[in-house]
């Protein structure tokens, strides 16, 4: 692939166009990542340089929204890193059972993998019925693929043995049906699960969680950023209250450091100070 | 000229490649090495451990938002893209596997010529697949020095003929004429 340089001015001239057309704002992600991801679709597209692409952006909404996926990355799969999901069963599961009520945040849920997963444990534990999960992404399409619950069956053998290593106590082939080339999660799994269309840039808080999980989505915020967002998570816990991040994001470099303190470093859960 | 950073895409036979450049590497050498390596998503890190043990320079995990360190070796973690922001640090990401790798060498090399553009030193050793070919074309139409291992010498010898497929290179040598020719480079800026 040949491509032209394409200076940083451009790149943010162009954000800054998305921003104000549209309302998304990428100002602040990584710029390497941005870079990276503008320039894919620009070859892709077989535009001649950014100007090009700016001025499609701003007149062609269809082709403002394929970039906006580009833009949204949705890798996700279920119970990603088991690790992490023994030790929410072990360490953050007995919280939870402390209160009459629970409800729980997944922000940036893509597809909706990670929601099911946790439906699926607090159906073990059985806490599923006193449980508000609230998922959301600010894509709209991955949020309604999410809704419907079905999956390719390729991935299920994947599935399967991440749920096993993280402590499953079921036949995860009990959890679905499948069809034809796919699985429909079971209707039970979704239904205390609300969907929401929610930018964790530009939208404020929206409710008193017990539990916060975003993983895999600050890693795209520059610093200045993350900072932003987790005085978001920071304002929508309770006390007491548990943060759950990826297992390559800190809250180290963030003003809310000295404002939680640590569950279990290694799978980045943190708990609120009272 | 100054060097500033070196970045190396390596692949299978990569763990001997690897313990070979870095033990010869002296105490002093002071620009930060980065390092892609294809491994399974699972594996623990606990070969860097053992690499570690082998080096006089301190060989680590790349931290997300990381500043780049001279005298230090990265290596990216399994499971993850490792990209070079313009401000020398790192970002990590999951997006979609490229040539069937995360991390992927073509992303950290192309990350890291924008980031460092003339100033860069880009290496690509032993491997079984094209990945590093894009991306260390990209380092010298950016500038920057150009490495290859020579095939023949290589325990894998796809990637590196992939990559002198697609450039001439700055030197062609067996390992150990690598890290020579890196200790010289980095005498010759002081
Ligand atoms: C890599 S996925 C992570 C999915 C899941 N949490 C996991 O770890 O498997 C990142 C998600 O973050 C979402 N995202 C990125 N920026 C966002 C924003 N400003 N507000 C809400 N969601 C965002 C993307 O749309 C994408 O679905």
């Amino acid at each position: 692939m040949q491509y032209k340089d394409t200076s940083d001015l451009e790149i943010s001239l162009l954000l800054e166009a998305i921003y104000r057309k549209y309302g998304y704002d990428f100002r602040e992600y990584s710029q390497a990542h941005i870079r990276r991801r503008i320039l894919n679709r620009m070859a892709l597209s077989g535009f001649e340089d950014i100007a090009q692409m700016q001025s499609m952006v701003l007149n062609n909404v269809p082709f403002a929204s394929e970039l906006l996926q580009d833009l949204s990355i949705t890798v996700t799969e279920m119970f990603r890193d088991p690790a992490f999901y023994r030790s929410l069963r072990e360490k953050v599961i007995p919280i939870l059972k402390t209160y009459p009520f629970i409800k729980i945040w997944h922000a940036g849920c893509a597809t909706g993998e990670e929601a099911y997963s946790m439906a699926i444990l607090l159906q073990e534990e059985g806490l599923y019925d006193r449980t508000t999960i609230y998922a959301t992404d600010f894509n709209q399409l991955a949020l309604n693929r999410a809704k419907e619950g079905i999956f390719s069956n390729k991935l299920i053998k994947e599935y399967t043995s991440n749920y096993q290593l993280s402590g499953g106590k079921e036949s995860f082939s009990s959890y679905y049906t499948s069809h034809y080339d796919n699985v429909i999660m079971n209707q039970s799994l979704k239904k205390n699960i609300v969907w929401a269309n929610h930018n964790l840039v530009t939208d404020s808080v929206f409710a008193e969680v017990n539990l916060i999980l975003c993983r895999n989505v600050l890693i795209y915020f520059d610093q200045n950023l993350q900072n932003k967002v987790q005085s978001l998570f920071y304002n929508s816990l309770i006390n007491g209250g548990i943060l759950s991040l990826g297992s390559k994001e800190s809250i180290r470099f963030t003003d809310y450091f000295e404002h939680y303190s640590e569950l279990d470093l290694k799978q980045r859960i943190f708990k609120k100070k009272y | 000229m100054q060097y500033e950073a070196i970045v190396i895409g390596v692949s299978s036979g990569g763990m001997n490649a690897m313990k070979i450049i870095f033990s010869a590497m002296p105490a002093h050498f002071s620009i930060p090495m980065i390092i892609v390596q294809h491994l399974g998503a699972h594996s623990d890190g606990q070969w860097i451990t053992l690499l570690n043990d082998k080096s006089q320079l301190e060989i680590k995990e790349a931290d997300e938002k990381e500043k780049i360190e001279k005298g230090t070796i990265y290596i990216a973690p399994p499971n993850y893209h490792l990209l070079i922001e313009k401000d020398k640090t790192f970002s990590l990401t999951i997006d979609e596997r490229v040539n069937y790798s995360r991390p992927s060498i073509d992303v950290l090399f192309e990350s890291a010529a924008e980031a460092y553009r003339n100033k860069l030193i880009g290496i690509v050793l032993t491997g079984a697949n094209n990945d590093g070919t894009k991306g260390i074309k990209r380092i010298q139409e950016c500038g920057g020095l150009t490495i290859i291992q020579d095939p023949k010498t290589a325990e894998s010898a796809y990637m590196p003929k992939a990559a002198i497929s697609a450039i001439e290179p700055n030197f062609i040598g067996s390992l150990d004429e690598i890290a020579e020719f890196l200790i010289k480079i980095e005498q010759q800026k002081r």
